[in-house]
C-alpha cells in the first residue's frame, strides 16, 4: 500500500542553521506516527514545510499520490492536511457551530445552521467528542475546545491530522479521552502525526515513532520494541534517564537557617541548610510551596521567626537586600515573574544587576558591555538564540529557563531557591537544569529545590522534606527514603 | 402624540444609519469614533451632488462616496498602519469639520459659504397603508430614507448573523487569528468593514442635509455621530437593538422640543443636553456588562 504522505530528503536552512537536514517521513492511512524531538530539533520546521508555510531548499512531498510543492497553507488544507495547533484557533465568544462554519464553504454563503448542527451532532456522537453545537466556546474547558478543532478537521474530510503537543494543556483524564478519540480516528482510516516529547503517551497510542535530533532523523522504531529510556536517548543523543551523579558532598557550614518561620498560609517551620547540599521539597501543589519560595525571596511579609543567611539576619530584608546577601531565586512562573518576555535576552540577563558593573557605568546603562556580557553568558549556559537581541518571549521554554539560570547562577549565590524549575521543559532541558543545580551544590552553595515532581526531588535532593498544609510534614536523607512514608506525609494536612 | 412620535422617528433616522455603519466597523474590530466626521462628509457631499445634478439620488451616492472616502483614510491609517483607533477617529472628525467648512467657502468663490437651498425630500406615502389611523401617518407616510433605515436594519441583521461573510466579519472582531486560520484575510475584512461603515454613515449625513434641512451648514451633525456611537453600545452591537436605542434618544430630543414650545422656564441649551446626559447615564448604567468584541482596537 502506498503511503498517505511521503516526505523525502527535506532540507531547510535558516542562515547557518540547518533546521532540516535531509529528513524523511512516511505516514500511512490508519496509523498514528509519533514525531519526537526536543525543542529546536526540527519538528516544527518539518511541519511548516509540509503545510506550505515556508519553502524547502530541497526535498519533495507526495500526498495521496500527488506531488505537493510551492503550495500555501490553504492548498494544504484543501488537499486534506489539517494542523491542530497548541493554541486553538477558535472564537471564544461564538458557539461551537459558528466556529465550525467559519470559513467553511459547505456551510453556504447564507448559513445552513440546522444542517451543519445535525452533522456536528452525528460526528460528535460517532467519535465520542461530546460536543453540543450551541454551546459557546468560552464556556468549554480546554480539552473540549481541542475537540472542536478535531471535529473541524473530520467534517472537512481531512485525511491527515497533525497534532502539535496536543496534551500539554490537558488534565490527565482529558489526555486519556484524547488518546481514545485518536484511536477512533485511526480506525476510520485517518493518518495522524502526534508531535510531542512526552514518552508515556507516545508509547501508549503511537504505532511508530520517528525521532528528530538536530535536524536529522535520529531513529525510527515500531512501538513494540521501544521503551522510555531508548526513546529519550534517541531524542537527546545521550541517556537522560540514567541516574544523576549525586555523590553527597561533605556538607559545609550552615548557610541558611530558618527558625520558627511563620507567614500567611505557611509554617511555623524550621529548616537548616549547609553549603554543598540540596534540600528537595516535595508535596502536592498548593501546600505552601509558593508561600515558602516567596517568603524566602522577600516577596511576602514574615509574621514571626527568623531567617539567617551566612550569619546575617534577613528576616525582614527587602528582596534587593537579600540578593546582596547572596540569595538567588528562580520563580515557578517563568513567563511573567522570572522574565520580561517583551525584552531581549541581554536585557533580561541584566535585570537584577542593571545598576552594577558591567551593566552600568557612572549611573548610566552601558549597552555595549551588557551585550558583551550577554553573549558570554549565552555561551556558558548554552542559550540557543539568533542573537542576544532576540526577544525572550520568542524562545522555547528550555531556553527561557536557561536565561533565568544564567542570571541567577552566574554570580555563585550562597543560597538558591528554585521553585518548579523544570516545569514544561523537555527531557534534555530538564536534565540541563538538574545538572546545573548539582554543579552549584558542588561549588559549595545551598539549594532549596521545590517541585511537585517527586521523581525529580528524589533525584537531586540530598535530603527530602515534604510540605503539607504549609508545614514540614517530614524530613529524611536520601539514603533513608521510604516511599510509603513520603506518601503518608504528602497526604497529611496540618491540623 | 402623533406629532411627538413623528418627531422622534425623524430625529432617530440619521442616528440609525450612523449606528448601522458603526456596528459594521466595531464588529470587525475597529472603534467607530470617526462616525461624526463620516456623517458630516456625507451631509456635505449629498448637498453638492444634488446641487450639481439636480437629482437627490445622485446626492445620496455622493454621500456614500464621501463618507466612504474619509473612511478609507481611516482604514488605511488604523488597519494597515496599525494606528490607534481613538486618536485616528477623533482626528478624522476634526479634519472633516475643517474640510467641509473650507470647501463650502472655496466653492462659492466669494469667501462666504455657498448658498444652496434645496427642497427637502418629501414623504412617500404608502398607498392604502398610510390611511390607517394613527399607525398610517407614523409608519407609512415617511420620506424614502426613513424606510431605507428600517430595511437597512433587516439587511444588516441577516448579513451579520446569517451569512458566511458576516460570520467572518464578526470573527475578525473577536479573534483575527482564527479567521486567518480559516483561510480568510482579516486585514481585508477590516478594511472593507470600515469603508462600508463610512458609506452607510454618509447616508446618515444625507438624511440630515437632503431629507430634513435642504442645505448644508457648518458642523451640522452637531455630535449626532457620537450619539449614534452610544446607541450601538446600548444596543449591544445588534442592528435592531441599536435602532431602538436611537429611537429612545430621538424621543428624548422630541420631548425636549415639545417642552420648549410649551415655554418651560429652562434654558434651551440645558434641554439640548438632555439626550447626551441620558446617553451618559445609560452607558454608565451598562458599565462593564456590555461586552465589546474581544479584539476591538487591537491592530493586526
Amino acid at each position: 500500500m502506498a503511503a498517505l504522505l511521503e516526505m523525502r530528503g527535506m532540507v531547510k536552512t535558516y542562515g547557518s542553521l540547518r533546521a532540516n537536514d535531509g529528513v524523511d517521513l512516511d505516514v500511512f492511512a490508519g496509523e498514528i506516527v509519533g514525531l519526537l524531538g526536543e525543542n529546536g530539533s526540527g519538528k516544527s520546521t518539518l511541519m511548516k514545510l509540509l503545510f506550505g508555510m515556508t519553502e524547502p531548499d530541497a526535498g519533495g512531498i507526495v500526498f495521496k499520490g500527488r506531488e505537493l510543492s510551492g503550495h500555501r497553507p490553504r492548498e494544504a488544507m484543501a488537499a486534506g492536511i489539517v494542523m491542530i495547533h497548541q493554541h486553538f484557533m477558535l472564537v471564544e465568544a461564538m458557539t461551537v457551530l459558528e466556529n465550525i462554519m467559519l470559513g467553511w464553504e459547505e456551510a453556504g454563503k447564507l448559513l445552513r445552521r440546522g444542517t451543519i448542527a445535525d452533522r456536528i451532532r452525528e460526528a460528535s456522537e460517532r467519535l465520542g467528542l461530546d460536543l453540543d453545537p450551541d454551546v459557546r466556546v468560552a464556556d468549554l474547558p480546554l480539552g473540549r475546545r481541542q475537540r472542536i478543532e478535531i471535529l473541524k478537521a473530520v467534517l472537512r474530510d481531512a485525511d491527515l491530522l497533525i497534532l502539535d503537543e496536543p496534551t500539554s494543556n490537558l488534565a490527565p483524564s482529558e489526555i486519556n479521552e484524547l488518546l481514545n478519540i485518536l484511536r477512533r480516528l485511526r480506525s476510520e482510516g485517518k493518518g495522524i502525526v502526534f508531535i510531542t516529547h512526552k514518552m508515556p503517551e507516545v508509547i501508549e497510542v503511537c504505532d511508530r515513532v520517528v525521532v528528530l535530533r538536530a535536524g536529522k532523523v535520529a531513529g525510527k522504531a515500531g512501538i513494540a520494541g521501544a521503551d522510555k529510556a531508548s526513546l529519550a536517548a534517541m531524542m537527546v543523543g545521550r541517556d537522560v534517564t540514567a541516574p544523576l551523579s549525586v555523590e553527597p558532598k561533605a556538607a559545609g557550614a550552615v548557610r541558611l537557617d530558618i527558625r520558627a518561620l511563620k507567614a500567611q498560609d505557611l509554617g511555623p517551620l524550621d529548616l537548616r541548610l549547609r553549603g554543598g547540599e540540596i534540600l528537595g521539597i516535595a508535596g502536592v501543589d498548593g501546600n505552601g510551596q509558593l508561600e515558602l519560595a516567596e517568603t524566602l525571596a522577600g516577596l511576602r511579609p514574615v509574621e514571626s521567626g527568623a531567617i539567617t543567611l551566612d550569619g546575617a539576619e534577613i528576616t525582614h530584608a527587602t528582596a534587593a537586600r537579600r540578593t546582596e546577601a547572596g540569595l538567588a531565586y528562580m520563580p515557578a512562573d517563568r513567563s511573567t515573574t522570572a522574565l520580561v518576555k517583551s525584552m531581549t535576552i541581554a536585557e533580561n540577563l541584566m535585570l537584577r544587576d542593571s545598576h552594577r558593573q558591567p551593566f552600568s557605568k557612572g549611573g548610566l546603562l552601558d549597552r555595549e558591555a551588557t551585550r558583551k556580557e550577554a553573549r558570554s553568558l549565552m555561551e556558558r549556559f548554552d542559550i540557543r538564540a539568533p542573537s542576544e537581541q532576540t526577544l525572550a518571549g520568542s524562545l522555547s521554554g528550555g531556553n527561557q529557563q536557561k536565561i533565568v539560570i544564567a542570571r541567577e547562577l552566574a554570580r555563585q549565590p550562597a543560597v538558591l531557591v528554585a521553585h518548579q524549575p523544570t516545569w514544561g521543559l523537555d527531557p534534555g532541558a530538564t536534565r540541563f537544569v538538574l545538572e546545573r543545580m548539582i554543579a552549584l551544590r558542588d561549588a559549595g552553595s545551598a539549594v532549596i529545590y521545590i517541585s511537585s515532581e517527586l521523581e525529580e526531588v528524589l533525584a537531586v535532593g540530598d535530603r527530602i522534606a515534604v510540605l503539607a498544609g504549609g508545614r514540614i510534614a517530614g524530613l529524611v536523607s536520601r539514603a533513608e527514603v521510604d516511599m510509603t512514608r513520603i506518601g503518608l506525609w504528602m497526604s497529611e494536612r496540618a491540623a | 402624540m402623533i406629532d411627538f412620535l413623528e418627531a422622534a422617528i425623524r430625529i432617530a433616522t440619521p442616528l440609525v444609519f450612523a449606528a448601522l455603519g458603526g456596528i459594521l466597523s466595531e464588529r470587525a474590530g475597529v472603534f467607530a469614533v470617526g462616525l461624526e466626521g463620516m456623517m458630516l462628509t456625507g451631509a456635505f457631499a449629498a448637498v453638492i451632488g444634488t446641487w450639481l445634478t439636480g437629482f437627490s439620488a445622485v446626492g445620496i451616492i455622493f454621500a456614500m462616496a464621501g463618507g466612504g472616502l474619509l473612511a478609507t483614510v481611516v482604514a488605511i491609517v488604523t488597519v494597515r498602519h496599525r494606528a490607534d483607533n481613538m486618536v485616528t477617529g477623533l482626528t478624522s472628525n476634526i479634519l472633516a469639520l475643517g474640510l467641509t467648512t473650507y470647501l463650502m467657502r472655496i466653492l462659492s468663490g466669494s469667501g462666504r459659504p455657498l448658498a444652496i437651498h434645496l427642497d427637502p425630500i418629501g414623504a412617500w406615502p404608502v398607498p392604502v397603508l398610510s390611511k390607517i389611523p394613527v399607525l398610517g401617518p407614523i409608519a407609512f407616510n415617511q420620506p424614502p430614507l426613513t424606510y431605507l433605515a428600517v430595511i437597512g436594519c433587516a439587511v444588516l441583521s441577516v448579513f451579520l448573523f446569517r451569512s458566511q461573510w458576516g460570520l467572518k466579519l464578526c470573527a475578525t472582531g473577536e479573534n483575527p487569528e482564527a479567521v486567518f486560520a480559516a483561510g480568510a484575510d482579516p486585514l481585508n475584512i477590516r478594511m472593507t468593514a470600515v469603508i462600508g461603515c463610512g458609506a452607510i454613515a454618509g447616508i446618515a449625513g444625507a438624511v440630515l442635509s437632503l431629507q430634513q434641512v435642504g442645505t448644508f451648514t457648518d458642523g451640522m451633525t452637531g455630535g449626532r455621530g457620537y450619539l449614534a456611537l452610544a446607541s450601538l453600545i446600548v444596543g449591544r452591537w445588534n442592528p435592531w437593538g441599536a435602532a431602538l436605542a436611537c429611537l429612545g434618544f430621538g424621543a428624548a430630543e422630541a420631548l425636549e422640543l415639545r417642552l420648549q414650545s410649551l415655554g418651560v422656564p429652562l434654558s434651551s441649551y440645558v434641554m439640548q443636553m438632555a439626550p447626551y446626559l441620558i446617553a451618559l447615564a445609560v452607558l454608565a448604567g451598562l458599565g462593564r456588562s456590555s461586552r465589546l468584541p474581544a479584539a476591538i482596537g487591537k491592530p493586526l
